[in-house]
């Protein structure tokens, strides 16, 4: 029997706060493939980036698991590097340093020190960084802060790499330019990727399958689109694209027709 | 650039000749007037920061000099001051025996003191404080009670130390460590609360250890309040060695204030007190400059 690479299984999270106790997530079950590009998304408030911090390990499921290559996972480690919404670069340290921490870390023992810092530069340069290795996060605009934390992740050599909005706090042209490198990176490492987003377009232009969530409180995959979109995607010739359009629309039929957002009073 | 002006000229020359020799002039000018002006600038800047305060020193010992020259003043004006302690103002390094030392020397050596009791609670601290900021039980246990215990005066403590150390010296390092640790653990332990779960989310998935974290996570990022702890905890301390060495005696600068009181030189009681001020003044800055030093980059996110 062919197993998945990463499979999350049947997982459910509660959240108790004194004596309420809320159901976020209910019966979540969704199986990865290796090299796969997976966006989940739905409207804010449905859970997203909780199922990412627990495919992350960094909460607990209440119910139910996540198996890496046949393995339970449920601590947080390099093999699900995450690229946060907010970069989470540490302040203190140069780009070049907040790279080199978690190369050290990853592989302090198997790499030299001179492998290790080519191998930092080579991320960095990934990321078209390698320029502006010497400053400090707080000298580099957003867009390129995310650069970085894109890099630190990679540099992990993640099993899957998991990015929690990362494009979010971004302008719509810095955006573009950011999601242009990724699907380079994806193309060319063929990492797994899964994404969390709210944008449609990003979600199609990006993924082999887009994972929809209805709201919450358990919330649960609504959908599963498959984009047959042939790779490597062009921006500009897909605004055209039949197929481009149609998974758009079905994108956004599910998140503004049958699972409209009701706003909370 | 010569032919940039060649263009406007032959463009303009028909309607306005006067404005393209004038453009010529122009770029001759501006150098000069720059350097000056920089110049300028620099001694406004230096003059906004100095005069004011210079004027306020003088309007002091104008009014205490008018106050303190009267017939039955009890305070020495400031030209009885400049008359009778001139040696103290004029030399601070002068040696002529074991009590009869210049004022520099006296706070040198009740330097020694703050140092010695100050770095030790910096260090224990930044360790306590790290404690009560990471497990919630030692903050419930220890917290009260460093709650009671920061009230508690300087001087209070001083006949525990005496009766516990039965030495003057020892005594005196004792009382600054408990007078300036308090800020330094509060301080440390809020910073170290404060740390955004952001950076904690990249410990754990880095999987740091436990002295990784500490090093290379906790301590540049509390490393602000860190610092407004050890701020505090050194003016404190400097308050707290003067009352602590007119007690216990020896050749710092509180005991030579105590010392000039018994013998009624009121004028060196004045020079001893702006020699504590100005330094207190030092410390806070020195500390305040480490500080800002060591935490560069950190505040802006």
């Amino acid at each position: 029997m062919n197993r998945p690479y990463l499979k999350i299984d049947q997982v459910s999270k509660v959240f108790n706060r004194g004596s309420m106790s809320t159901e976020v997530l209910k019966d979540i079950s969704l199986d990865i493939e290796r090299g796969e590009f997976v966006s989940i998304i739905g409207h804010s408030g449905c859970g997203k980036s909780t199922l990412l911090n627990i495919i992350a390990g960094l909460t607990p499921a209440t119910i139910g698991g996540i198996l890496l290559e046949d393995r339970e996972v449920n601590s947080p480690g390099p093999d699900r590097a995450v690229v946060f919404q907010n970069h989470s670069l540490l302040p203190w340290l140069t780009v070049y340093d907040n790279v080199r921490l978690a190369v050290d870390k990853v592989f302090g023992r198997q790499k030299s020190r001179a492998e290790r810092h080519a191998w930092t530069m080579h991320n960095l340069d990934l990321v078209q960084m390698g320029h502006a290795a010497d400053k400090r996060p707080s000298e580099v605009s957003g867009g390129m802060k995310q650069r970085v934390g894109i890099a630190r992740a990679l540099a992990m050599e993640p099993k899957v790499l998991l990015l929690d909005e990362p494009f979010g706090a971004l302008d719509a042209l810095t955006r573009a330019h950011l999601q242009d490198s990724v699907m380079q990176i994806h193309a060319t490492l063929g990492n797994t990727v899964i994404m969390i987003t709210h944008d449609v377009d990003e979600a199609v232009l990006l993924s082999d399958r887009i994972v929809m969530m209805t709201n919450g409180p358990s919330a649960r995959v609504g959908e599963v689109l498959t984009v047959p979109l042939a790779r490597p995607r062009k921006r500009l010739e897909l605004v055209t694209n039949a197929t481009y359009t149609k998974s758009r629309e079905s994108v956004l039929k599910f998140l503004y027709e049958r699972h409209q957002f009701v706003e909370a009073a | 650039m010569t032919m940039a002006v060649r263009n406007t000229n032959m463009s303009d020359a028909k309607a306005i000749p006067t404005i393209a020799t004038k453009a010529v002039v122009l770029p001759f000018v501006p150098p000069k007037s720059q350097t000056g002006a920089r110049i300028r600038q620099m001694a406004i800047n230096i003059a906004t920061a100095v005069v004011p305060p210079l004027i306020t020193v003088a309007l002091i010992l104008i009014v205490w000099q008018i106050l303190c020259a009267r017939p039955g003043a009890t305070l020495p004006a400031p030209s009885v001051v400049w008359a009778e302690a001139n040696d103290l103002i004029v030399s601070p390094f002068f040696n002529f025996g074991s009590q009869d030392i210049g004022l520099g020397w006296r706070v040198l050596v009740s330097l020694q003191r703050v140092l010695v009791g100050f770095g030790l609670a910096a260090v224990v601290g930044i360790m306590l404080g790290t404690l009560v900021g990471q497990s919630v039980w030692a903050m419930r246990g220890l917290d009260p009670v460093f709650q009671v215990l920061r009230t508690v005066p300087p001087l209070a403590w001083l006949p525990i130390a005496l009766a516990a150390f039965r030495d003057s010296q020892p005594s005196a390092i004792f009382v600054i460590f408990i007078t300036s640790i308090w800020p330094v653990i509060i301080n440390t332990a809020v910073g170290i609360r404060n740390i955004p779960q952001d950076y904690r989310n990249v410990a754990l998935v880095l999987r740091l250890n436990a002295f990784e974290y500490f090093a290379k996570i906790m301590v540049p990022a509390a490393a602000p309040y860190i610092f407004t702890g050890l701020r505090i905890g050194i003016g404190l301390s400097w308050l707290a060695i003067v009352a602590a060495e007119m007690l216990t005696g020896g050749v710092g600068i509180g005991f030579f204030i105590w010392d000039a009181w018994n013998s009624s030189r009121l004028p060196d009681i004045v020079v001893a007190l702006i020699y504590i001020g100005v330094v207190g003044f030092m410390l806070d800055r020195l500390v305040s400059l480490i500080g800002r030093l060591a935490t560069r980059g950190v505040a802006v996110n």
